[in-house]
C-alpha cells in the first residue's frame, strides 16, 4: 500500500474561536507537523495612524482606547506621555500616582484575560476563564467609578488625568486589594502544578534570549526568555523609580514560562498599587496651563511605556499645528508576532494554538 | 533611566569611512540611504555601542523627501539612539532591508512598504501587510487621494 504524504494547507481564521479576534493564519501541514505558516494581517485595519493626522492632540486619546481594547489605560498613558514629552508638559505628582495605580490595575486585568484565554485554548472549557473574568470585572467596576466607562476609558489627558478620584474609589480599591492576592493564588493553584497544563505547555514554543532580542519582542515574551528588561526599571517613567518591585523572569522561555511570568507580574502589580495607595497625597491632578487645543512646537518625540503586552511606544512628529504631522504607534502585539513562525514550525498543530495564545495579542493593536 | 547617546561620541567610535557618510544635525544622526545598513551594522556590532534592540522603524512623509527613522536601544548599556535617513523622490524608492541585522524589522518594513511605499531590498517576504494585494497607492503618504 502506498502512503500519500502530500502537504495540506489549512486556513485558520479570520473567524475562528481560537484566533483571539480576526487574525488569520495559513498553515501548511505534513500530517500533524507544521511545515510552514503565513500570518495574514489587516482584517481590523482602521487606519488609526492616518486618523490621528486630522484630530487634535486631546481628541486622539479616544483613538488610543481602541488600539489594545483590553488595556486602554496603558494606551492612554503611552500616548499622553509622548505628548507631554513633545510639548514639555509638567504633570502633578498626584496625577502620576493615580496613573500608575490605574495602569497597574489594567495590567492585572489584561494578564487575567491572557491567562484565561490561554487556558481556554488549552481546552479547559470555561471554568478558569470565568475565574479570570470575575476578577477582571471588579477592576472594570473600579474604572467605572473613576470615569464612567469600563472599556474605552479615555481617562488621561496631556498634563494629568481628567478629574480627581471620587471618595468611594479608595474604599472600593482597598476591598479589591484585600481580595485579589487570594484570588490569584486560587487561580494559580488550579494551573501552575496541574499535570495536564504542564505537559501541554512545557518545552513548547521555546525562544532563546538572543532570538527574542533580535526579534524586537517585548513584555512578558521577552522576560520569559530570561531577558531582564522592563521599561519600568530600565527607563523609569512616571514615579516607578520611587517604588519597590521585582522583574520576574522565566527559566526556559517556553509557553509555561510566559504564563508564569504573567502571574508573577500580577503579584508585583499588587505590590506597586499598595505602595502607591500609601504614598499618594492630595493635590492637583491636572496641569491647568495645558490648553484644550494644544499647539505642539515643531519637534518630535518618542515615548514608550511598559504596557501589559510589552513596549507600547508613540512616535509623534509635529509641524507646529494643532494635530500631529505623523503619529507612529509601536504596538507590542504586532511586534510580538514576529517570531510566530519560529515558535510554530516543526511543532504539532495542537501546539500552534497554545503558542499563539501565549503571545497574547489583541487585534485592535496588531492591525491598528 | 535610558541614556540618550551623545551623537558626537558615537560618531568618534565609527570607522573613518563611515564617519564621512554621516552628518549630525538637530540631535540626530543622518546617514545616506545607501549606508544606512552599514551604519546600523556597525552600531550593532561595535563593542562600545552594541545597539542590539530595534525599537521601531518609522517613515515620515515630508513631501520633498521621506525620512526613515530608526529608534535603537542597547540593552547592555541602556542607551538609546535615533538614526535617520532622507530618501528623495516619490516613485521607486528603495533601501536595503535591516532584517538580516534585526529580525524585528520584518513586519515593520512590510508596513512601511504598504503604507508609505518605500521598498526594502533583501527582505524575505516583501508584500503588503495591512492592506490587500492589488490596493492602489500608499495611504499614509500626504498626497494620497488628493
Amino acid at each position: 500500500m502506498s502512503v500519500n504524504n502530500e502537504l495540506v494547507t489549512v486556513n485558520f481564521g479570520p473567524q475562528h474561536p481560537s484566533m483571539h479576534g480576526v487574525f488569520r493564519m495559513r498553515v501548511t501541514l505534513d500530517g500533524e507537523t507544521i511545515v510552514d505558516i503565513e500570518p495574514v494581517f489587516g482584517y481590523l485595519h482602521r487606519g488609526t495612524e492616518k486618523l490621528t493626522e486630522e484630530r487634535t492632540y486631546v481628541q486622539i486619546v479616544t483613538l488610543t482606547d481602541r488600539l489594545d481594547y483590553v488595556a486602554s489605560m496603558s494606551n492612554n498613558l503611552a500616548y499622553v506621555s509622548a505628548v507631554e514629552k513633545l510639548c514639555s508638559i509638567e504633570v502633578p505628582k498626584r496625577a502620576k500616582y493615580i496613573r500608575v495605580i490605574v495602569a497597574e490595575l489594567q495590567r492585572i486585568a489584561s494578564h487575567l484575560m491572557a491567562t484565561g484565554f490561554l487556558l481556554q485554548d488549552l481546552g479547559t472549557f470555561g471554568t478558569p476563564l470565568m475565574y479570570c473574568f470575575r476578577e477582571r470585572e471588579k477592576i472594570l467596576d473600579l474604572f467605572e467609578i473613576l470615569c464612567g466607562a469600563r472599556i474605552t476609558l479615555s481617562y488621561m489627558r496631556p498634563g494629568g488625568i481628567f478629574q480627581d478620584t471620587p471618595n468611594e474609589f479608595w474604599s472600593e480599591l482597598e476591598t479589591f486589594m484585600d481580595n485579589i492576592p487570594g484570588q490569584i493564588n486560587e487561580l494559580e493553584s488550579l494551573i501552575t502544578g496541574n499535570e495536564i497544563v504542564l505537559s501541554r505547555t512545557r518545552n513548547i514554543g521555546v525562544l532563546s534570549p538572543e532570538d527574542v532580542i533580535n526579534g524586537s519582542l517585548s513584555g512578558p515574551m521577552l522576560r520569559a526568555s530570561r531577558v531582564k528588561w522592563d521599561l519600568r526599571k530600565a527607563n523609569a517613567y512616571e514615579i516607578y523609580d520611587e517604588l519597590d518591585f521585582e522583574i520576574p523572569i522565566g527559566a526556559t522561555g517556553d509557553t509555561f514560562d510566559r504564563y508564569l511570568v504573567r502571574v508573577k507580574e500580577m503579584k508585583e502589580s499588587i505590590k506597586i498599587i499598595n505602595q502607591c495607595a500609601k504614598l499618594i497625597k492630595p493635590g492637583p491632578v491636572r496641569n491647568e496651563d495645558v490648553p484644550l487645543v494644544i499647539r505642539a512646537p515643531e519637534n518630535e518625540a518618542y515615548a514608550a511605556v511598559e504596557g501589559p503586552k510589552g513596549e507600547l511606544g508613540f512616535y509623534l512628529v509635529s509641524d507646529g499645528g494643532i494635530s500631529p504631522y505623523r503619529c507612529k504607534i509601536r504596538a507590542p502585539s504586532f511586534m510580538n508576532l514576529t517570531l510566530l513562525k519560529e515558535m510554530a514550525i516543526g511543532g504539532k498543530i495542537g501546539d500552534l494554538i497554545v503558542n499563539f495564545g501565549s503571545i497574547d495579542i489583541v487585534l485592535g493593536e496588531v492591525d491598528r | 533611566m535610558t541614556k540618550i547617546a551623545d551623537n558626537k561620541i558615537t560618531k568618534n567610535l565609527l570607522s573613518s569611512e563611515l564617519k564621512k557618510m554621516i552628518t549630525l544635525d538637530n540631535g540626530f544622526i543622518y546617514s545616506d540611504p545607501e549606508f544606512l545598513y552599514e551604519l546600523c551594522k556597525e552600531l550593532k556590532q561595535n563593542e562600545l555601542t552594541q545597539y542590539n534592540y530595534l525599537k521601531s522603524i518609522s517613515a515620515v512623509d515630508y513631501i520633498e523627501y521621506f525620512e526613515l527613522v530608526c529608534h535603537l536601544d542597547s540593552m547592555i548599556y541602556n542607551t538609546s539612539i535615533v538614526i535617520k535617513t532622507k530618501i528623495y523622490g516619490r516613485n521607486n524608492l528603495s533601501v536595503k532591508s535591516l532584517t538580516s541585522l534585526w529580525k524585528g524589522a520584518e513586519l515593520q518594513e512590510r508596513e512601511i512598504w504598504d503604507l508609505m511605499g518605500i521598498y526594502f531590498d533583501g527582505h524575505p517576504n516583501m508584500k503588503r501587510i495591512l492592506l490587500w494585494e492589488g490596493f492602489k497607492g500608499h495611504p499614509l503618504r500626504k498626497d494620497f487621494l488628493k
